[in-house]
């Protein structure tokens, strides 16, 4: 019996022949990411597979490019997953929503963009989800640096002498050094990568 | 927990004498820090996990009701404890404060688990705090994760003895110029900001976290991504092979 996942790029390549699709691993990464409305929305209708739940929209980062991954099941037919993966530059990580197909996609995407900072085109809410408003930077990715919290910034400087708390005269120094080296406080990086 | 005990100067059999015959003779710090100690009530507020096993505590099996902490406040201003019972997130660290100032004195706060004592597991995320004791002061850090019920009346028995060491006269609360109304922390565009108050609490010196596992901390940064592409497709065990 051949794989599900085989199955349906064997129908997708029928129902949609210009959509170019290849494997990775388990899963069918979707070469053009435009191409992924017409893809979920085929699977959807279709009547052979009747994918009508998305289980979950999740992000990954691999260093130059970042992934979209969506596991998509059949409640109708009690058939899945299917994992597609979509995959985007770095520098310009957009992907189109999936929230018109699929309303599951809706918060899942919120959480990719607040983690990741993959832009999903035509989401109808496209807010932080867990990260407040203000916040800078997607926390999962691999090049973020996280600030080392037991180093007082300028900021914080200015913000404690305003509401008159006593500080340290070495917190005061070494905020007023990395503020004049332009630095922030950031956790160090392992000397070794891990692999 | 540096205390010391309230000790009677009465001699204890002119003391024994006088109960026998129906005339008991106390001090008012006794007296009144046996009222305190006996109704502690807890506020209703629980973070995570922990909260279920605060939760624990005062349903039957545990009863809290037999040291009269049983009266759950859901409004600050009629609470005496704070029991910080799981992951403070950074995003919650500036609510905690502030439903701890709204609190009238005198008033205790209890971290309960290892989360809310130093971030415990989740100590190198980037969202959660390490350690509620960088903005308002504890009085009982009870480790564990979670601490079993049991535990947590430990915890609430020692707060007690801290209780009953505390006199009217020396009371920090009815002193004048008393400063307990602590800053609340914002949000900032990295973390919080300040990210501790030098007042309440200051970093160690000595890191042994940071001696133990090296000069820097292993955060999970893979420098490498895995390559799927040519990733060796993973074969089913052969039935009967160990």
């Amino acid at each position: 019996m051949p794989l599900f996942m085989e199955e349906v790029q064997k129908e997708l390549h029928a129902g949609l022949p210009d959509v170019k699709l290849r494997r990775v691993l388990n899963s069918l990464l979707l070469e053009n990411p435009k191409d992924l409305p017409r893809v979920a929305l085929f699977l959807k209708q279709s009547p052979k597979f009747r994918l009508d739940y998305l289980s979950s929209v999740t992000g990954a980062d691999y260093l130059d490019s970042l992934e979209s991954v969506y596991h998509l099941y059949s409640m109708a037919l009690k058939r899945g997953p299917l994992t597609l993966r979509v995959r985007v530059p770095k520098n310009h990580p957009e992907i189109p929503s999936l929230v018109p197909i699929y309303r599951s996609a809706n918060l899942q995407e919120r959480e990719a963009f607040d983690t990741f900072g993959i832009i999903y085109k035509g989401h109808p809410d496209p807010r932080r989800l867990f990260m407040w408003e203000g916040f800078e930077g997607y926390p999962l990715r691999k090049d973020y640096q996280q600030e080392d919290v037991d180093v007082l910034e300028a900021a914080d400087i200015t913000w404690l002498a305003s509401r008159g708390i006593a500080i340290p005269e070495d917190m005061k120094a070494k905020a007023a050094e990395l503020a004049a080296a332009g630095k922030r406080a950031l956790v160090g990086k392992p000397e070794k990568p891990r692999n | 927990m540096a205390f010391t005990e309230n000790k009677t100067e009465v001699d204890e059999t002119l003391r024994a004498e006088l109960a026998s015959k129906g005339v008991i003779w106390t001090s008012l710090d006794f007296l009144y820090n046996w009222g305190r100690r006996s109704s502690v009530w807890p506020m209703q507020f629980g973070l995570a996990c922990c909260a279920f096993e605060m939760i624990a505590a005062a349903c039957a099996r545990y009863d809290i009701a037999r040291f009269g902490a049983e009266l759950f406040r859901a409004s600050p201003r009629q609470a005496d404890l704070m029991i910080i019972s799981g992951t403070v997130t950074k995003k919650m660290a500036p609510q905690v404060v502030r439903l701890f100032n709204q609190m009238p004195e005198p008033k205790y706060v209890l971290t309960m688990g290892a989360c809310a004592i130093s971030g415990g597991p989740f100590i190198d995320g980037y969202n959660v705090l390490r350690g509620i004791d960088r903005y308002i002061p504890v009085d009982v850090h009870l480790p564990g994760c979670p601490p079993r019920p049991e535990a947590l009346l430990h915890g609430l028995m020692e707060l007690q003895k801290k209780i009953a060491s505390q006199e009217i006269l020396k009371a920090e609360w009815y002193q004048k110029g008393l400063k307990r109304e602590f800053p609340i922390p914002e949000l900032g565009p990295h973390g919080l900001v300040p990210k501790f108050n030098p007042e309440v609490w200051q970093p160690a010196k000595k890191d042994p976290r940071r001696e133990h596992y090296g000069a820097t901390i292993l955060i999970g940064k893979k420098l490498k991504a895995p390559d799927l592409e040519h990733a060796a497709a993973v074969k089913p065990a052969a039935p009967g092979a160990v």
